[in-house]
């Protein structure tokens, strides 16, 4: 699903953000993401999304080379890949189902398909009977499921998220991580970058390893399936 | 396929209301926006109108030519006369007018008010006139002309005058208005460009973490720009109908004092004040430079935001 080959980011001014990292997520696998605060673990997640292009190497999304999507073309990229961010991203001047409709409204669909895709998507994270509020009169925790509905409504191949669980505490943080997993379950990819080690250490999943730019570490989920909480 | 149609419409009209829903949240911004627009627009197009106005004016004056003798000041009344019915006879000459030399002053008097200043005067200073209407059948310049040279022959013709210079010199006026009005119109609208230009920038500065967030989530540029392309739409509508109402309400202002003007002259002429072809120029500009406004400063302003 993704696929790394000696990707380097390196910034104007010669900051190298990553370097030469290899790596392969496939289908259905669920991995994180993680390493120091400026260890570059929002730059790779960032050339998933195009939001930045590698410098050197490549970076295959899905099947494609990233190198080779123009820019008129990243929003029909960016549309198979759902994204979850710590500040969660909502608008808050509409409602919780406004909110999570976006990605179809932009996608085009008809009015009665978005209805149904949204409620499945805000049952999914257990908030359908909140879709008539403003983001505003949510929890932090019912903010993020609602960055999570949206970014799964259109029923992407693989789901970005970027310290999900930054502003949580410990009991919603493995709330958050359940949903991922039920995700992962039905074949989505899911790559989560956090530095909240205590929680990824107690799951069962595979753990990146960013150090410096490099990619330091790469454990299998075996070693770690021993510590299951 | 057809399905496909119907959502992209909608998904349109959707837009199309949202974008008004968006601006009746704050009127007052709105209707002082389109208030400048309606303001800019209004200049030239009330030009515009007076400027066709005129041009029924002169359009009547035009086939009314006409031809004034200046009699010799040795000319008597009767020898006037006889030669004001002798003209008569003549077949290029559809109606002729005689002003004696005493009838002239106290036309003089009554129209001029210099009548106290004339009373000074030992003796008459106005000459007897005929004034010549040439049949219109053939009214053309050069047989006017001719007939002006026939007349100027007769006997106690001191001169015979063809009174178009003055046309001539209305149409010139004219013409210079015009290429005025055309000037104006075209700095007025840039100054509408400029205007919803800005608008439109702030209102993308405004939106600037939505549209981030719609970047993020795989929003194009073309679903980015609709809604303030719209919103440009909006504010030229409301701007050409401020125009409108602002034109048509100074018009009607001074249409009275106007037809108290024309009716001295004994003129048959009633204001204009906007036809249904000016109207859907004025609101079909207005809207049009809305659009190009707003899409203007969407393409230069919707590039430099993206998600970092």
């Amino acid at each position: 699903m993704i696929r790394f080959s000696h990707a380097s980011k390196r910034y104007p001014g010669g900051f190298d953000a990553l370097q030469d990292i290899n790596f392969h997520l496939s289908p259905g696998e669920m991995a994180f993401l993680t390493g120091h605060s400026g260890a570059g673990k929002s730059t790779l997640l960032k050339l998933i999304a195009l939001i930045e292009r590698a410098s050197r190497g490549e970076v295959i999304v899905n099947g494609q080379n990233l190198a080779k999507i123009p820019r008129r073309k990243i929003p029909y990229h960016r549309r198979n890949v759902g994204m979850i961010f710590q500040d969660h991203q909502l608008l808050f001047d509409r409602t919780v189902f406004d909110n999570v409709a976006l990605p179809l409204v932009i996608s085009g669909l008809s009015h009665q398909d978005i209805g149904r895709k949204v409620r499945a998507s805000l049952d999914k994270v257990g908030l359908l009977s909140k879709e008539r509020s403003y983001p505003i009169t949510l929890s932090g925790g019912e903010q993020q499921r609602v960055g999570i509905a949206r970014a799964v409504v259109n029923k992407p191949p693989l789901l970005l998220a970027d310290e999900p669980t930054g502003n949580l505490d410990p009991e919603l943080s493995r709330e958050i991580m359940a949903i991922f997993e039920q995700f992962s379950q039905v074949g989505v990819s899911v790559l989560i970058a956090s530095h909240d080690i205590d929680l990824i250490n107690h799951l069962p999943y595979r753990i990146l390893t960013l150090k410096n730019a490099r990619l330091s570490n790469d454990t299998a989920p075996a070693s770690v399936e021993n510590q299951k909480w | 396929m057809v399905n496909w149609v119907q959502t992209y419409l909608l998904r349109h009209l959707q837009v199309f209301f949202y974008s008004l829903g968006q601006l009746t949240r704050s009127p007052f911004s709105l209707f002082m926006t389109s208030a400048v627009i309606g303001i800019a627009l209004a200049l030239p197009t009330g030009l515009h109108l007076v400027l066709k106005n005129m041009q029924t004016i002169s359009g009547d004056l035009d086939s009314a030519v006409q031809i004034s003798l200046f009699l010799k000041k040795s000319t008597t009344d009767s020898q006037a006369r006889q030669l004001a019915s002798q003209l008569r006879g003549m077949p290029q000459i559809n109606n002729i007018q005689y002003i004696s030399r005493k009838q002239a002053l106290q036309e003089f008097k009554r129209l001029s008010g210099f009548g106290n200043a004339l009373k000074a005067l030992e003796k008459n200073p106005l000459p007897a006139v005929i004034v010549v209407q040439p049949s219109l059948s053939d009214s053309n310049a050069n047989s006017t002309q001719r007939l002006v040279e026939q007349l100027q022959a007769k006997p106690y013709v001191d001169i015979a005058q063809l009174d178009m210079q003055w046309i001539k010199r209305l149409y010139s006026i004219m013409d210079i208005i015009r290429r005025g009005v055309v000037i104006l119109a075209g700095l007025l609208a840039l100054a509408v460009l400029l205007v919803i230009g800005n608008t439109i920038r702030l209102a993308i500065q405004n939106r600037r973490d939505e549209i981030v967030i719609i970047k993020l989530i795989g929003g194009t540029d073309r679903f980015i720009r609709r809604p303030f392309l719209y919103t440009g739409f909006w504010y030229g509508l409301f701007g050409g109908l401020i125009a409108l109402l602002l034109v048509i309400s100074s018009l009607l202002l001074v249409s009275g004092p106007i037809e108290a003007l024309t009716q001295s002259y004994d003129s048959q002429f009633s204001l204009k004040i906007i036809d249904l072809n000016s109207t859907f120029w004025l609101i079909g500009g207005s809207i049009l430079l809305g659009l190009i406004g707003s899409w203007v400063a969407v393409e230069r302003h919707l590039r430099e935001i993206e998600p970092t």
